[in-house]
């Protein structure tokens, strides 16, 4: 047995095709060409993808005399730190960093703690009208935002729980600008795409075996404590993922932010204003009203949106498996 | 007291009991979402339905609604001169986009499930989009005015370099043969970069799917003498048919929600910049009821072609 599998090994590639009648070198021959064909279709899928994230990193480091410069193209002739310089001090970095470090934290981990426990009761649990309930969650993933902004935005506005607070202080709150609404919000599962969170545990509870679910049960453990100490740690991979997600979209968000945190300042707030920041900025220390050039302005975005996404950026190398694999294994089915 | 002591002797009721205790248990693990939904969904909504019939006065420290009828819907199609323009472009545009998205993320997905070295750092690459180009980051440089005339500049100096596209479009074109519809095909071509950015959560929606397929069918299939076009279309395509489904409404809301959506961006104008709160509210109902028809009807179509394997 041993000495025919050594025979088989040491014979030559052409021998064996000559053996299978060119079935080998046909076979070998298209593998060949479809990994060729793949890596040239996948090579050029990723640098699509990745160009203008390499293009901005050269831009960044470039004088305002190499941008016009022809012969510049992608690697700077005077390297220059300067415009990182410029663009903390136009973003106010430093202190928009902090708030939106703080404030995404703080939001993904209450909206992911809170929907962990909601996609948790509709994967487990059996009650009336359950349907009902989960076409909901279907329909807060599907209305836009948009369309219930103006009404929350004068919702918040003009805060009021039934009427109570009017009654005790003679008129209705003003929340908008405070962290507050948001905060209500996130706890009411909903906040940036939510509905989605939800979906995505539920998706996962529902495909773990109801075995040790029951045998907790059996031994006399209450279903809160079931969820805390057996689910929950099953659940791991999902809620990473999840927060993952919460925390990433949480910190590139315009629409919540401009919304209810207005007066806050947040790096992705700042660069959505960079270019208009960045003429008031030079008026200021000029005196006088100056034009800006076209690549020039250019060039302190692209460095803003780097510094805005370094952060992101590292997260996501370091978790990159927690990303796509968690989520790529659950298995999402209808 | 009593009451448990009868549940004790009778088990059947002893279990109604258990399910009744689930029932409960499930309402208070649901309840944040109830909340929520009442109170920062349904009131909105209804709001802010009622206001697109309402005439909307903003004061300092109140505001006052007074019913009009559909008036604000009328104003929105027919006295603005941009709504229905840019309506029924974002539609149109919503359409091809998504279909182009749908058919790039499922070949996508198709290679990246195959094994080859380097397969981890690619999908990585893929999956970046979703990370990089969400919220404000999404249209930053096509929002800067500066930077989108400057694009339309070089566009017009470069039109005499020669694009692979070109040259087989205007073969195409010769030929005379469905223009129209070459035209679209090849305004997605051209933008394939947008498309790429937008598939991220599409393909990972795939792959999850692929690899639930089990490699026996497969391997039995290549036994029977099936060929992998075969297989791909037997086997691969029913077995994630679902997840068209879920991916077409996934890209047609996520296409609605954009930020650089031309409709949404004339909202946001008409509400913040003119404070006309009736009238966003109805053009924002007419462009959402329109979207939500569209996907009912079309996911309906869909799911008439979905295979379920249970």
């Amino acid at each position: 047995m041993t000495k025919t599998k050594t025979k088989i090994a040491k014979e030559g590639f052409w021998e064996r095709n000559r053996k299978s009648e060119g079935y080998l070198l046909k076979k070998k021959a298209s593998q060949v060409f479809v990994s060729i064909v793949r890596f040239i279709l996948l090579f050029g899928l990723c640098f699509l993808i990745l160009q203008p994230l390499l293009n901005k990193i050269s831009v960044s480091f470039m004088t305002e005399s190499d941008l016009f410069n022809p012969i510049v193209v992608s690697i700077p002739v005077h390297f220059t730190l300067d415009n990182y310089k410029l663009s903390a001090e136009i973003m106010n970095y430093g202190k928009s960093f902090v708030n939106s470090l703080v404030i995404s934290i703080t939001v993904s981990v209450l909206q992911i703690a809170v929907c962990t426990f909601v996609g948790y009761g509709f994967a487990r649990f059996k009650f009336p009208l359950k349907k009902l309930w989960f076409a909901f969650v279907m329909l807060v993933i599907v209305v836009p935002p948009q369309v219930i902004s103006n009404s929350l935005f004068l919702h918040f506005r003009f805060f009021d729980i039934f009427g109570l607070i009017r009654l005790i202080t003679g008129s209705s709150l003003n929340l908008r600008g405070s962290v507050l609404p948001y905060y209500l919000m996130s706890i009411g599962c909903m906040g940036l795409k939510n509905g989605l969170y939800i979906y995505m545990i539920r998706q996962f509870f529902r495909n773990i075996p109801n075995d040790m679910e029951e045998a907790a049960y059996v031994d006399g453990c209450g279903m809160v404590k079931t969820f805390l100490t057996i689910m929950l740690p099953e659940g791991k991979p999902i809620i990473t993922s999840c927060f993952l997600f919460a925390f990433v979209w949480q910190w590139t968000d315009g629409f919540y932010s401009k919304m209810f945190l207005g007066n806050i300042s947040l790096v992705s707030m700042s660069i959505a204003r960079i270019v208009d920041s960045l003429g008031a900025y030079m008026q200021r220390l000029l005196g006088v009203t100056v034009t800006i050039s076209v690549a020039y302005s250019n060039c302190i975005l692209s460095t803003g949106t780097l510094m805005v996404i370094g952060p992101v950026v590292i997260l996501y190398l370091f978790a990159q498996r927690q990303f796509v694999e968690s989520i790529s294994s659950t298995g999402i089915k209808m | 007291m009593e009451k448990r002591k009868e549940m004790k002797k009778k088990s059947k009721i002893r279990l109604a009991g258990l399910e009744k205790r689930k029932a409960i248990a499930g309402y208070i693990f649901i309840a944040p979402f109830i909340f929520g939904f009442l109170v920062f969904m349904v009131r909105p909504l209804f709001q802010s339905l009622y206001m697109s019939f309402c005439n909307v006065d903003l004061g300092a420290a109140k505001f006052e609604m007074t019913l009009t009828g559909f008036d604000q819907y009328f104003w929105a199609f027919r006295v603005d001169p941009d709504y229905s323009r840019a309506l029924v472009e974002e539609l149109v545009r919503m359409v091809i986009y998504s279909l182009a998205i749908i058919v790039f993320s499922f070949f996508v997905s198709l290679i990246l499930n195959q094994k080859f070295k380097g397969r981890a750092l690619v999908r990585a690459i893929f999956f970046l989009p979703v990370i990089l180009s969400s919220g404000v980051m999404l249209g930053l440089e096509s929002n800067n005015q500066l930077i989108a005339n400057l694009q339309q500049t070089i566009e017009d100096a470069g039109a005499s370099t020669v694009s692979i596209t070109d040259g087989l479009e205007t073969i195409l074109r010769t030929t005379g043969v469905g223009v129209r519809a070459f035209e679209k095909v090849f305004e997605v071509i051209d933008n394939i970069y947008d498309v790429a950015l937008a598939s991220g959560i599409q393909i990972i929606v795939f792959l999850s799917g692929l690899q639930t397929i089990p490699r026996s069918m497969y391997e039995a299939a290549d036994i029977e003498g099936c060929t992998a076009w075969e297989s791909l279309w037997k086997i691969t395509f029913p077995s994630i048919s679902s997840l068209f489904l879920v991916n077409w409404v996934y890209t047609v809301v996520d296409f609605c929600m954009r930020s650089d959506n031309a409709v949404i961006e004339k909202i946001q104008k008409i509400m913040i910049q003119n404070q006309n709160y009736g009238a966003a509210s109805a053009m924002t109902w007419a462009y959402f009821l329109i979207v939500i028809a569209f996907v009912g009807i079309t996911s309906f179509a869909i799911s008439k072609g979905v295979y379920y394997n249970d």
